[in-house]
């Protein structure tokens, strides 16, 4: 019986799940620190600087009154919903990071279908948003998840489209055979070839993450805080993680898909991985404090007139190019 | 016309590379925060701290207010209350034999033209600067208090002459010193 269950498999899996979340967590405090540095030093401020050396401790002492705060449920709000959202907003998350691969050997699982479990799952947080936004109780929690479901159902498809664009090139959906397809230097990268894609793919792939210029569902100057306005402490906490995490994940399916993945110039491994992710991590930070936020109409605009045509397009071309050739 | 609205398209594009351009160039720069407690900030001259009194240049207890009240009445907060010095009334004895005597006309002895009090309530005012705008004599001047904070309403309603007086008492105190 017991051999049934435990097998390799499911050990492994078991194993990834948690040391994913451990990655989740450390992630969440560095990239915390890392926003709110380069936040402040785009805006010749030095950041947080008062607790530890530079600051340092600051997402510690961050996390430490997130989780000691009261947990607060306002009237006439739907229990059930409200306290489910921040859970289902954060334990899909788990479920992305498997089939990632960040290197050869450093893969949860590896499988045949892996981008499209990740692009299946990835659809769950805007269930999440809903259901912080209708339970709530709350008109700006409402609004804001009525903006998240118009954003996402828009931006997943252009999204869908550049990621299956790559796919056909490589023939494969396997995220590792994807990596494997490419090389090791800069002009052997899926980015040179399909640089349509990656474009489209990143801008939609901010525009998922619900980031600036394209954080209308919590949009603090008209939505206080969208669709989390109610919420406080760690549930709040579980929103804001579930935020980091997918943005580490569209970050890392981008560096797999368009960037060589684990192959680098010299010593491939795991560490190029990270680094070109938390170059493109970089780049979604340095956007959120560059640009302004887009208009409602803009954002729509933006996606059915040029995405969308733009990555359609691209995928006819790619599907013809790799018929021919 | 349409091809050049689309140009005018992707000359917006390159205007979101120079907007990446100018964040990135001010990320590398040097930061521009005073550390307070470890550093205190220098060129005050331009802080609009609560109003203050100008002495006059020899006597440094007295204000160079004329008392003519256009603060007051400009001042669009009401924060400021000015009381004109009334005339020194003559003493019984120096006009009573000067009317017996039959004199023409009793010289009543001009008001000086200095405040008696000069009032001043800080929580009103709005620091538009009106005021030492429309002083005729240059009077009135915004200090560099940066630090003023208190817990009490009272504290802001400031009685500008005997802060006049203080300051003087405190440059006098400090000048003996350094002598």
């Amino acid at each position: 019986m017991l051999k049934i269950i435990f097998t390799e498999d499911f050990i492994r899996i078991i194993l990834a799940a948690v040391s994913v979340m451990a990655f989740v967590g450390a992630n969440g405090l560095v990239l915390v620190y890392m926003e709110r540095k380069l936040a402040g030093h785009i805006q010749r401020r030095p950041g947080p600087y008062e607790v530890g050396w530079h600051g340092l401790l600051q997402p510690f002492a961050d996390a430490g009154k997130l989780v000691g705060k009261q947990l607060f449920m306002p009237d006439g709000v739907d229990a059930l919903l409200y306290w489910l959202a921040p859970l289902v907003s954060f334990l899909w998350v788990l479920v992305l990071f498997i089939p990632i691969p960040f290197s050869p050997s450093l893969t949860a699982y590896d499988m045949d279908l892996g981008l499209v479990l990740i692009l299946a799952f990835a659809g769950i947080n805007l269930l999440a948003l809903c259901m912080a936004g209708w339970g709530s109780n709350n008109k700006w929690s409402l609004l804001g998840a009525a903006r998240a479901v118009a954003q996402s159902v828009a931006y997943e498809i252009p999204l869908l489209l550049a990621v299956l664009a790559v796919a056909f090139a490589s023939g494969s959906l396997n995220l590792s055979t994807v990596v494997q397809y490419q090389g090791g230097w800069p002009w052997q990268w899926n980015v040179i070839t399909q640089p349509l894609a990656f474009v489209v793919y990143f801008i939609c792939a901010v525009a998922e993450t619900n980031r600036a210029p394209f954080d209308l569902p919590e949009a603090e100057s008209e939505l206080t805080a969208g669709f989390h306005t109610e919420y406080s402490g760690m549930a709040f906490g579980l929103f804001f993680l579930a935020e980091y995490a997918k943005m580490i994940v569209v970050c890392a399916l981008a560096t797999a898909l368009f960037l060589g993945g684990w192959k680098g110039p010299l010593f491939s491994g795991v560490w190029w991985f990270l680094a070109k992710m938390y170059l493109l991590l970089f780049v979604m930070i340095w956007i959120r404090w560059t640009y302004p936020r887009v208009r409602f109409d803009q954002l729509l605009n933006i996606n059915w007139k040029w995405l969308l045509p733009i990555s359609l397009a691209n995928l006819m071309a790619t599907a013809l190019f790799v018929k021919i050739f | 016309m349409e091809a050049a609205h689309k140009l005018q398209g992707l000359r917006d594009l390159w205007s979101l590379i120079r907007g990446l351009q100018i964040t990135g160039d001010a990320l590398f720069r040097r930061t521009v925060t005073v550390h307070y407690p470890r550093r205190e900030v220098g060129n005050l001259e331009s802080f609009r701290g609560p109003i203050e009194l100008v002495p006059r240049p020899k006597e440094p207890l007295k204000p160079k207010c004329i008392a003519c009240l256009l603060c007051m009445q400009t001042c669009p907060s009401s924060c400021i209350t000015v009381v004109r010095r009334k005339a020194p009334k003559l003493a019984a004895e120096q006009t009573q034999p000067a009317a017996a005597a039959g004199d023409e006309k009793v010289k009543k002895p001009a008001a000086p033209k200095e405040p008696e009090r000069f009032l001043y309530d800080y929580s009103l005012c709005s620091l538009c600067g009106l005021c030492a705008e429309v002083c005729p004599v240059q009077s009135i001047c915004f200090s560099s208090d940066v630090y003023l904070v208190s817990q009490r309403r009272e504290e802001f309603r400031m009685d500008l002459l005997a802060k006049l007086q203080e300051q003087a008492g405190a440059a006098k105190g400090s000048g003996e010193k350094t002598v």
